[in-house]
């Protein structure tokens, strides 16, 4: 199949020799679990247990009542001890509505939904199942991929491209997940083109990963329509729509979807928990987490509840042999960096990081001296150099009249950065300005809407009250000069 | 810096070429310019120890001082060094805020102010051999003790300025100093570090492998300029001198790899980047054709970096999804 190039990006340094070839390993149960009922994009999730209440592996624990939402599973049968805040590797670094769960140790599960017949079910049947089973997109972007799966309701669509792309360095659950469990991932694989109506499947991996290509290869003899792609080891091959350009030749506009250009993306671990939800049942309660990082003792590729605090994962790593210098969920490049290890296992959480020393970029910043390395490796075609600059003068307008909205925060401007300037968090700085302006900018014109029709509202009665006396006092005079007639 | 390294061959060579003077001189501007680096950090509150070692102002002295002519006197040296690190950097706030191309400020100030001296140049007499200055002789030359005017003797492009201009034909004018091989190996008259065009070349190819510069400029620069100067040359051979003459008589190469790749006063994109090659390129060509000045290459990348704010405005890649005006694509 043709490969095609994409735009800029970067050759990185790997470093995924330290868990490569570490198996996925089963953990036992920590002492708590903080269930976070954000772990997704959009609405928070609504809790509909009580403190004190006993719940069984796998029992709805919080609905969501919102398109744009996911429901939480109960990881483990246990006790809830508290629901309230909590800190989670949100964004946002603030703490959300959180339950905590004590792990009864039964491990004893609850009574799952019966498994499908994807030969027989129909789209709806398995996109609900997904949306039930509380599945995210589990690359890091944590979107509700039951949304995903009904697109072909919307859009015309040919293709699932599944992303075992993996190109953040360190990370390697995916390669794992496609080495180890590469025969259920397809079948999950399978399940999410019955659900899209789509007849081909692409699953592309980056050239970096010759076992887990050929595990997926082996595991897709069987399906004619699903073909195994090795795709080039090049920084962002990961983004969505990077991806879909290299596989396809084709740009998705900007705005757009790839469903443009009949093309959904979805990644590895995700068809992995679509297996599981759509053949078994079971909801999304685990996932494979990288944890790695010159700090750690031991790094390895643990399968870990939900909810399990990071600070369990590295106790079970062998703890840290140095102090980390940086601490971070996700991949290095566009990973979430943590204030410490207080923080539990979400669903996007595909890493926890603990990085020291060489691993990490702590020299000091320079004033940039154009040199336009950063023009040269942006993806998304833009002057990462000339936003930065207009945004260190408070010129946030200026940043997005060329484009910083189309930037996709991957990060290779830092990367290459001479300078050692942090560009990227610049952008997005200024693309939540931006947000926060266009949310004013539409309530504004909402008030501004409802006083003018508030205002005319007022008019209106003011004219009919007048009407109404003017009326009155006519017929006043009407009657007075009849009176005075008769 | 690697830039430093790359320029080492040729300045070697011109050491060699033009013996102690151009070694005295050398020295006294990579020293003036890193005294007066401190003291504008100094005074403009920066931190000393990291702005000082961070190189910019080494390339910079090293760049003039392989632009002056190899005898000039001292003062030269360090009045180009305070021009090019005050005025040429400092003013504008500092590393990454000028416009303009330091080392092409001083020397631009230094051409106009000082005719004379910035002019005189000498024939090779490489270091060892009989005619050399000694040690003290070249210490003598450069404090100004000795006339250097009668051995001063034109450059190539010089002559061939001042031969057509008395309406002598190109081939009149050079007969003996046609000599292309010699000019790309260096030995002919001109400044210290400008002649060797070969090594320059190799110190080019290796900055542009080890990506401190592309190859965009470098490239669309000689390409242009070779493509003028060979169609002014069919057109009338008399008047305008073959390709090898601009390619390799002058400081075209100097000013390919290291001049016009400045980072900070060059485009940031592809796209401008070759634009401002190929512009500088024909820029050279007019300015050394038609103006007064024979060696215009230091004008000409002044010139192209006053524009360089309008060919970064107007010259940007296309955005991902984006048409060339910035539009969403549409699907089709």
């Amino acid at each position: 199949m043709e490969i095609f190039n994409i735009h800029g990006g970067a050759k990185l340094d790997g470093r995924k020799s330290l868990t490569a070839d570490q198996k996925i390993q089963d953990i036992p149960l920590p002492g708590v679990l903080h269930v976070p009922l954000q772990q997704h994009i959009g609405v928070p999730a609504e809790a509909i247990v009580h403190t004190g209440d006993h719940v069984l592996k796998g029992q709805l624990i919080a609905v969501n009542d919102s398109p744009v939402s996911a429901p939480i599973h109960a990881p483990t049968s246990g006790t809830i001890e508290r629901i309230g805040d909590h800190p989670a590797p949100h964004p946002s670094g603030l703490p959300v509505l959180t339950v905590t769960l004590i792990p009864d140790g039964k491990d004893e599960w609850a009574e799952l939904p019966p498994a499908l017949d994807v030969d027989t079910a129909s789209q709806e049947e398995i996109a609900n199942r997904v949306s039930e089973a509380g599945i995210v997109g589990m690359g890091g972007a944590t979107f509700p991929s039951a949304i995903k799966l009904n697109l072909g309701q919307r859009y015309d669509l040919e293709t699932l491209v599944i992303n075992g792309a993996e190109c953040e360095p360190y990370l390697t659950c995916d390669d794992r997940l496609m080495q180890e469990r590469s025969e259920r991932a397809v079948l999950g694989v399978q399940a999410m083109m019955k659900a899209l109506g789509v007849k081909k499947g692409l699953i592309a991996i980056e050239a970096n990963k010759p076992k887990a290509i050929q595990a997926m290869k082996e595991a897709c003899a069987d399906f004619s329509n699903i073909d195994v792609v090795d795709v080039p080891a090049r920084y962002p091959m990961g983004s969505e729509k990077h991806l879909v350009q290299a596989l396809t030749g084709k740009e998705t506009p900007a705005k757009g979807l790839t469903a443009d250009l009949g093309v959904v993306v979805h990644n590895v671990a995700t068809a992995f928990a679509v297996y599981e939800a759509v053949y078994l049942g079971i909801p999304l309660i685990k996932r494979v987490v990288t944890v790695s990082g010159k700090a750690i003792a031991k790094p390895a590729n643990y399968d870990a509840p939900i909810g399990t605090p990071l600070e369990y994962l590295v106790e079970l790593s062998g703890g840290l042999r140095v102090q980390p210098q940086q601490l971070l969920m996700g991949g290095p490049m566009m990973g979430q960096p943590l204030p410490d290890l207080n923080v539990p296992v979400i669903k996007g959480s595909a890493a926890l990081l603990a990085l020291v020393g060489d691993e990490i970029r702590n020299k000091a910043v320079m004033p940039c001296i154009g040199c336009g390395s950063c023009v040269i490796v942006c993806p998304a075609g833009l002057l990462p150099l000339d936003m930065a600059s207009r945004i260190q003068h408070d010129d946030v307008t200026g940043a997005d009249d060329i484009g910083v909205r189309d930037c996709v925060s991957c990060g290779s401007c830092n990367y290459v950065c001479p300078s050692h300037i942090p560009l990227v968090q610049y952008f997005n700085y200024a693309k939540g300005h931006l947000k926060e302006r266009d949310i004013e900018t539409k309530n504004q014109e909402r008030m501004k809407t409802l006083t003018e029709r508030r205002k005319a509202r007022e008019e209106r009665n003011q004219r009919l009250l007048e009407e109404k006396y003017a009326a009155r006092e006519r017929e006043k005079t009407l009657a007075a000069s009849s009176g005075t007639q008769t | 810096m690697l830039v430093m390294a790359a320029l080492t061959p040729a300045t070697a060579y011109g050491f060699y070429l033009f013996g102690w003077p151009s070694i005295f001189l050398f020295i006294i501007t990579l020293g003036s310019a890193f005294l007066i680096e401190v003291a504008c950090l100094a005074i403009a509150r920066r931190s000393i120890s990291t702005f000082a070692f961070d190189g910019s102002a080494m390339v910079t002295a090293w760049l003039l001082a392989v632009s002056l002519p190899p005898w000039a006197p001292w003062w030269i040296a360090v009045l180009g060094s305070a021009v090019a690190i005050i005025l040429g950097k400092h003013v504008y706030g500092g590393l990454g805020q000028n416009i303009f191309n330091p080392a092409m400020v001083a020397r631009v100030v230094l051409l106009i102010s000082f005719p004379l001296e910035m002019t005189t140049f000498v024939q090779p007499v490489p270091l060892f051999s009989e005619a050399a200055p000694s040690f003290m002789d070249g210490l003598s030359i450069v404090f100004g003790f000795t006339n250097i005017d009668a051995m001063s003797s034109a450059s190539v492009l010089d002559s061939l300025k001042a031969g057509i201009g008395q309406g002598a034909t190109v081939n009149e004018t050079l007969s003996d100093d046609y000599a292309p091989v010699r000019w790309m190996v260096g030995t002919m008259v001109g400044s210290m570090g400008e002649g060797a065009a070969l090594l320059l070349m190799i110190g080019g190819l290796v900055l542009i492998f080890m990506r401190i510069i592309t190859w965009y400029i470098p490239v669309s620069m000689l390409l242009s300029l070779a493509i003028i100067a060979t169609l002014f040359n069919l057109i009338d051979g008399r008047t305008y001198p073959d390709v090898m003459v601009h390619l390799f008589a002058g400081a075209t190469f100097l000013t390919a790899f290291f001049i016009a790749t400045d980072p900070v006063t060059s485009p940031m994109s592809p796209k401008g980047q070759l634009f401002f090659g190929a512009a500088l390129g024909i820029l050279l060509y007019i300015l050394r054709t038609w103006s007064v000045y024979p060696e215009a290459a230091s004008f000409a990348v002044l010139l192209m970096n006053a524009v360089t704010p309008v060919i970064d405005r107007y010259l940007r890649p296309r955005i991902f999804g984006r048409d060339s005006k910035g539009d969403p694509l549409r699907m089709s």
